[in-house]
């Protein structure tokens, strides 16, 4: 545990960058799309807001996992899904692609509006939904395919037939992860010759190549090597340029340095949430700030 | 206890570890001698009879006449359709079992069903058959009612044989391909048969292995055993199998006929030792690439 931290930790270019550059100023949401730092407040609250979740209850069984969970997420920013284990992290994610009806037994109750509308209304074509909200999972799942079917499932699941096009989504969708230089030689090859970090890319090139609006991902860095986790997290930023990110975290560090937005929980209760860099310095809760400092969880 | 000690056990231990072992041994070749003992038996026996000639007659009064040339046709020709009866349709119900239905107490009481169903005596699908296939649906004698009857015998094997593989494919496929907003035929399409192919081939294999050595159901539907022509009208012809020529040879009293039973009976292991050969290779084959 000891080592990813301090290895992290020696890369405080970009942060001091992000706090030197991210004085709150005039912007359009067009010159903010183009700013690689962390917002600040005023600038997330300019931004519109991608999903809203209003008085969330969520039930496994009887056993419920959420309790009236009202969370923004704002475009184009990066939000950090915090909290111990078995807070509802994961749940939460899941709610946001109904990837939870999966699950036997499970209720929803309350609003969750993806561009104004709710998800969970009747008729909404759920397939359609995860083709808009993409997931990357905790442990990279790669098909047990080559890296090129891997990537081009997505489009080919839509539809995408024309193998230039398909071609072009691959390689467009490599580049973005940060893969294509280390696997572009080797694409028919299969993905499970991968190393760890690279397969974790693979997924995320993966969920890239449906061209999804809103990203989730699941601690999509837990069980990488601090190499490939700078990595992910060079990537995570790049990404929010075009799209929006939810992100489940373990690593206070990390979810400091990607997220501009922080949400805690707490034993299914959204404690707080706030701008990355006040909810760090300043947290508003006697939780929250137990939390971050490491006194519990 | 010292380290060393440690590592050379305890005495006691060491002895109980090797008694076991030695009796694990001798349970295995137990087995392994009875079934050297009945294939010596059996080849010794009929090797005699057995010739291109004999595979190449039909069936007659004369035992050195006799030849299993109608009995081996009737039981590929069996064989085949018992596949294409129950292979779509044992795959469509594991899919529908383990990826559509909900999982509740009616899914409860289908599944409990199926594993009865599959310990269920053949002579009882025999009797099913012969009602349903042979008098009502008026096939008769013929080899679709046959195989639709052996396909009953299967039908619950091949079902669990493919619903135990779809449930091997880990649940991080089945979450990736939804999450890429697949829809639930894409995903089974995709990821899961190819993913599941190699256990349900062996599980079809091995299922209808069980078929070609089925008699009770034949017998039930009054298949006949005396056939001196090849079928040519699956939906009318009468026709006979490999076990039913044993069955019946067997039964008469001519030491002659022991022996062509024997020769036939060695043919009938040829085919399963084929059978499964070819589960083993396509096992081999399709699971090379598929670790996860
Ligand atoms: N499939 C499930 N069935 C029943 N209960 C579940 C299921 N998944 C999660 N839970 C319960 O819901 C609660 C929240 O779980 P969740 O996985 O959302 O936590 P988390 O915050 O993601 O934790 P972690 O950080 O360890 O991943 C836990 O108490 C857990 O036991
Ligand atoms: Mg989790």
């Amino acid at each position: 545990m000891l080592l990813p931290e301090t290895a992290l930790d020696s890369r405080p270019e970009r942060m001091s960058e992000a706090s030197a550059r991210k004085t709150p100023v005039r912007m359009t949401t067009a010159t903010l799309d183009q700013s690689n730092v962390s917002r600040s407040a005023a600038e997330i609250a300019e931004q519109s807001k991608k999903v809203v979740t209003r008085d969330v209850d969520f039930f496994y069984g009887a056993k419920q996992a959420l309790y009236k969970v009202s969370l923004d997420v704002p475009e184009h920013c990066v939000t950090a899904l915090i909290g111990p284990s078995g807070c509802g992290k994961s749940t939460f994610l899941r709610c946001l692609n109904r990837m939870n009806d999966m699950i036997d037994d499970t209720t929803v109750r309350g609003e969750i509006l993806l561009d104004g509308k709710n998800v969970y209304r009747r008729g909404t074509d759920v397939v359609e939904l995860r083709k808009r909200v993409g997931m990357v999972f905790q442990k990279s799942n790669p098909f047990p395919k080559s890296i090129y079917e891997n990537v081009a499932y997505g489009p080919r699941v839509a539809g995408v037939r024309k193998r230039n096009i398909l071609d072009e989504i691959v390689e467009k969708s490599l580049r973005q992860s940060a893969l294509w230089d280390e696997v572009q030689d080797r694409l028919y090859d299969s993905a499970l010759q991968l190393s760890g970090g690279q397969q974790q890319r693979l997924c995320i090139a993966r969920a890239l190549a449906t061209n999804p609006d809103v990203l989730l991902m699941d601690e999509p860095a837990s069980a990488l090597d601090p190499k490939s986790t700078a990595a992910v997290e060079d990537l995570i930023f790049g990404l929010k340029k075009s799209y929006t990110i939810a992100i489940v975290t373990h690593n206070m560090q990390q979810a400091a340095r990607v997220s501009d937005q922080t949400a805690f929980f707490y034993e299914g209760h959204l404690i707080e949430v706030g701008a990355t860099n006040e909810l760090f310095t300043n947290p508003y809760e006697k939780q929250t700030e137990d939390y971050i400092t490491g006194r519990f969880g | 206890m010292s380290l060393e000690e440690h590592k050379r056990g305890r005495p006691f231990a060491k002895f109980a570890s090797q008694a076991f072992a030695l009796l694990c041994a001798g349970a295995t070749w137990l087995c392994v001698s009875i079934l050297i003992l009945l294939l010596w038996n059996i080849v010794s026996f009929g090797l005699d009879s057995l010739s291109w000639d004999y595979i190449n007659r039909f069936p007659s009064r004369f035992a050195e006449k006799a030849g299993i040339k109608s009995a081996l046709v009737g039981s590929i020709y069996l064989i085949g359709l018992t596949a294409l009866f129950a292979v779509p349709v044992g795959i469509g119900a594991a899919i529908y079992l383990e990826e559509y239905s909900p999982k509740n107490r009616w899914q409860t009481i289908v599944q409990i069903n199926i594993a009865n169903l599959a310990g269920v005596p053949s002579i009882v699908y025999g009797i099913l058959g012969l009602g349903l296939f042979v008098r009502a649906m008026q096939l008769n004698r013929s080899l679709v009612a046959g195989a639709l009857t052996l396909t009953l015998v299967v039908l619950p094997i091949v079902i669990l044989a493919a619903q135990e593989s779809l449930r091997a494919v880990p649940s991080t496929i089945r979450q990736a391909s939804y999450a890429l907003g697949a829809t639930r035929w894409q995903t089974v399409w995709h990821q899961l048969l190819p993913a599941a192919l190699p256990g349900i081939m062996t599980g079809v294999i091995l299922a209808l292995s069980r078929a070609l050595g089925e008699a009770a159901p034949l017998v039930a539907i009054g298949a006949a055993t005396y056939v001196p022509f090849l079928p040519e009208d699956v939906f009318k012809d009468e026709f006979t199998a490999l076990p039913l020529q044993i069955f019946n040879w067997t039964g008469l009293p001519q030491k002659g006929f022991h022996e062509v039973a024997a020769a036939g009976i060695i043919i009938l292991l040829i085919v399963l030792v084929c059978m499964n050969a070819l589960a083993v290779a396509l096992r081999y084959r399709f699971s090379r690439n598929k670790r996860w």
